[in-house]
């Protein structure tokens, strides 16, 4: 049966997908919900919450509350927060009781608008689909809301990376790296969505020459970005020399043509070596080791991808099991192990979104560390 | 270490002295936070307690993702499945035939033979009506080999008289079948941390040919079912006690609450009680006492005036706690809580007319996210992994729920915990943030 998983985790749902990317930008977000999604992001999903602060927070919503749809009493618990710790927004995200009970975030948010004078979002999560949902939905918000009309405008090359969250790439410093490598090549790094940036930064976003799409999160918010201002991205995720030498090209003729361009690898459904992950890091990876070592390889997302990007979407068990039959090395996070076959050979590649905080000091700086990510599996394959 | 986003706030709400404070309910509801101090059991690392046992799940992914993630920090990942509850489930109302579907699912899959599986449930079962009773009925009859009890993970039902904790209790404790009665066996139920029963109170069990069994001394499902047999049921902790009440309905077990206390006097109106119950001769407890106030009278001598925090999770018992140190000369300046028990009252109106002064801070207003660590620069000493964040000190007594610890040998061990986290410092930051304090975890 779909919908059962018998020995693998789950990955983070939508609600932690949001508090993630609006985790630095000083705002306040508020998850509507009992109790559980609190404890939940900020053990599993919320690497930062010990040392950096952000006001994330549940509404705490009792029995009563969703019987009688009380949603003035959270209103008011809202308004009286907002007023004491004045974020400079506050996202208002739901969890399955108030999906079941029909809640109307928009018209909340309006309310809570309208008594604080504070920007305030509503978002329909309703913590039963990945979080690639809720992160996306952050994302687009702020390009809708926040990226100001007329930006400063830039001198010379200039970009913005958007879908970095540490559900998909903890707090290893790759955002660093890639900024570091992006400088080098003579791009001012305008904004990062959303880590080490703040929202006065994300307000200039729209001055950029080319948007950088690191996860497939970041796609909704760089096709607004794109109607709004015509900038065209680049989905990447770059890694390996190679790859980000032809990154950096593609960078350029993006910035001068104004297309689009996808530069992650095509599928190989026949190859018996698999990635099991997030369509954008698993496709760059894909791509890097096709670029450096001359393997091909089937990619297979458990959670949201584009169709066009021709990977399998696969997100049960009892879908996974078969596709991972014939595989002979399997790269995905270990919790991903007790369902490949016991003879293929397992690279284990630990994702915050699958595993959480399990293995965190093993997930790599996909730029400094792609070196060592490609021996290990050239070991493995040989 | 990463930068700070807020200013930070007042104090207003979240911090009172005892002598304003109201009761049960010390602060007004509101948003809440949850701070990164985790060794607080959850409701699976208390499940997975019951040997050769397999957890199912049944929610949404959002519910999911904290308790797979429980388990797999834990290590027992292979003890835990889930099934995922989708939008369509909600809307067709098909949640009777996913559970027996996905449960038989897991049962065909699963590489070992549990006895037992607890599936439990959520909040969505429990608002849309799913009717569990047929649902079980249907489980039991179509796989016979097992045991099945339902379970529940209903955090929106936290703030009526039946919340998720007690209620696991009853889930776990509902697994044992009733047994032939041995009228010398006593079980000690309710408690995460097995209790360290050194002391004379328990040797005197002991010598009237008593035999005590607790859930972490069954290493199997058999040991585990032989607690059907005992005759008593000893509770310490307040949320065991309707598992007490169902295990005296659906097996004549009697129980006894004695809930844990620092106090000498309460410690031996509890102690004889038991023995009252079992026909032995009560105690003076003398010795006892006198080893309690010394063991308190050294952490004194050596603590002097430093300030002293305590918190709600360390101790079942904080105001208790509070009123005792204070009694012994420690300076006590507050006590980090949200509500107060039942059992706390008469310690809460004792330190009302007698320390009115101190202080308690709220744990979960949303302003404590911007208010930790607010006494870093200075010696403090905290009792609980909640007080070390808050106030910030790593001279901090690491433990939950009393440390597995009762009676007279539970404030001797206090009193020299307050004065080894005195002397020396613990790495705080890395030590509270592990889930389930004493569970083992791979963090």
């Amino acid at each position: 049966m779909k919908q059962v998983a018998s020995q693998i985790s789950t990955y983070t749902a939508d609600i932690s997908g949001l508090c993630s990317a609006l985790y630095e930008l000083g705002g306040m977000t508020v998850m509507h919900d009992a109790s559980g999604c609190n404890s939940t992001f900020n053990t599993h999903d919320e690497p930062r919450w010990y040392d950096m602060d952000s006001a994330v927070y549940i509404t705490a919503m009792s029995e009563m509350d969703a019987v009688m749809g009380d949603d003035e009493k959270s209103i008011k618990d809202i308004v009286r927060a907002a007023q004491e710790l004045k974020p400079r927004f506050v996202a208002i995200g739901g969890t399955p009781i108030p999906m079941m009970i029909g809640t109307d975030f928009d018209a909340i948010a309006r309310v809570v608008t309208k008594r604080t004078g504070i920007p305030a979002f509503g978002f329909n999560t309703n913590g039963m689909h990945p979080y690639t949902v809720g992160v996306s939905k952050a994302f687009k918000m702020l390009a809708e809301n926040f990226v100001i009309k007329e930006p400063k405008k830039r001198e010379g090359k200039s970009c913005n990376i958007i879908g970095l969250t540490p559900i998909d790439f903890s707090i290893t410093g790759y955002e660093k790296s890639l900024k570091v490598m992006l400088e080098n090549n003579g791009y001012e790094v305008i904004s990062g969505w959303a880590m080490g940036t703040d929202l006065d930064e994300i307000g200039e976003s729209g001055a950029a020459d080319v948007n950088i799409v690191v996860s497939w999160s970041g796609l909704p918010a760089a096709k607004v970005l794109k109607k709004r201002f015509g900038t065209p991205y680049v989905v990447c995720c770059p890694m390996g020399e190679k790859l980000c030498k032809e990154f950096i090209e593609t960078l350029d003729k993006a910035s001068e043509s104004r297309e689009c361009v996808n530069l992650i690898a095509e599928n190989d459904r026949d190859s018996d070596i698999v990635i099991i992950g997030e369509s954008v890091i698993s496709g760059s990876l894909a791509k890097a080791l096709k670029d450096e070592c001359g393997i091909n390889i089937k990619i297979i997302c458990p959670v949201d991808t584009e169709r066009k990007f021709g990977y399998i979407k696969a997100e049960d068990e009892v879908e996974l099991i078969p596709l991972l039959e014939n595989a002979k090395i399997v790269i995905a996070d270990p919790l991903y192990r007790p369902i490949c076959p016991k003879e293929a050979k397992f690279f284990d590649l630990p994702h915050f979104a699958f595993s959480g905080r399990i293995w965190k000091n093993s997930i790599p700086d996909f730029i400094k560390e792609f070196d060592n990510i490609k021996a290990n599996i050239l070991e493995i394959i040989n | 270490m990463l930068k700070n986003l807020h200013e930070k706030p007042d104090k207003e709400g979240v911090e009172i002295k005892v002598s304003e404070a109201g009761f049960p309910a010390i602060f007004p509801s509101g948003l809440e936070y949850s701070s990164p101090a985790r060794g607080h059991w959850n409701i699976v690392n208390t499940g997975l307690l019951v040997p050769e046992t397999h957890l199912i799940y049944i929610c949404a992914a959002s519910c999911l993702r904290g308790v797979v993630l429980t388990a797999a920090e834990q290590g027992l990942q292979d003890r835990f499945s889930t099934i995922a509850i989708r939008e369509n489930n909600v809307l067709s109302g098909d949640n009777e035939e996913m559970i027996v579907e996905g449960v038989g699912d897991v049962i065909s899959r699963l590489p070992y033979k549990p006895k037992a599986f607890m599936v439990y449930t959520s909040c969505v079962q429990t608002f849309i009506g799913c009717d569990l009773q047929h649902t079980f009925k249907t489980l039991r009859e179509t796989y016979p080999d097992f045991h099945f009890i339902d379970g529940y993970m209903y955090p929106i039902m936290r703030k009526t008289s039946m919340p998720p904790i007690p209620q696991t209790r009853i889930t776990m404790y509902s697994l044992i079948d009733e047994r032939e009665k041995n009228s010398r066996r006593i079980n000690l139920i309710g408690n995460n941390l097995k209790t360290d029963r050194t002391g004379r109170f328990w040797d005197i069990l002991e010598a009237n040919g008593y035999e005590l069994k607790e859930i972490q001394d069954c290493e199997n499902w058999e040991d585990f079912q032989e607690m059907g047999s005992a005759v008593l049921n000893l509770v310490f902790n307040p949320t065991a006690v309707p598992a007490a009440k169902v295990l005296k309905k659906k097996h004549g077990q009697d129980y006894i609450y004695i809930p844990f206390s620092h106090d000498s006097e309460e410690i031996a109106e509890s102690l004889n009680k038991v023995l009252d119950k079992l026909g032995i001769a009560r105690e003076e407890w003398t010795e006892e006492k006198t080893m309690a106030s010394k063991a308190l009278q050294d952490a004194k001598a050596l603590i002097g005036d430093t300030p002293v925090v305590i918190d709600y999770t360390a101790v079942t018992r904080p105001l208790g706690l509070a009123k005792v140190l204070l009694n012994a000369g420690f300076n006590v300046k507050k006590v980090y809580m949200d509500t107060i028990t039942a059992d706390e009252k008469a310690d809460f109106e004792y330190l009302q007319k007698n320390y009115p002064d101190l202080l308690l801070n709220g744990t979960v207003n949303p302003k404590m996210r911007f208010l930790h660590h607010e006494k870093a620069d200075e010696k403090w000493l905290a009792i609980g992994q909640q007080a070390s964040y808050f106030i910030g000190s790593n001279n901090y007594v690491d433990t939950i729920e009393n440390g597995g610890m009762y009676g007279y040998e539970g404030v001797v061990a206090m009193a020299e915990w307050m004065k080894d986290a005195f002397t020396t410092e613990k790495d705080a930051k890395s030590l509270i943030q592990i889930k389930g304090w004493g569970c083992g975890s791979c963090i």
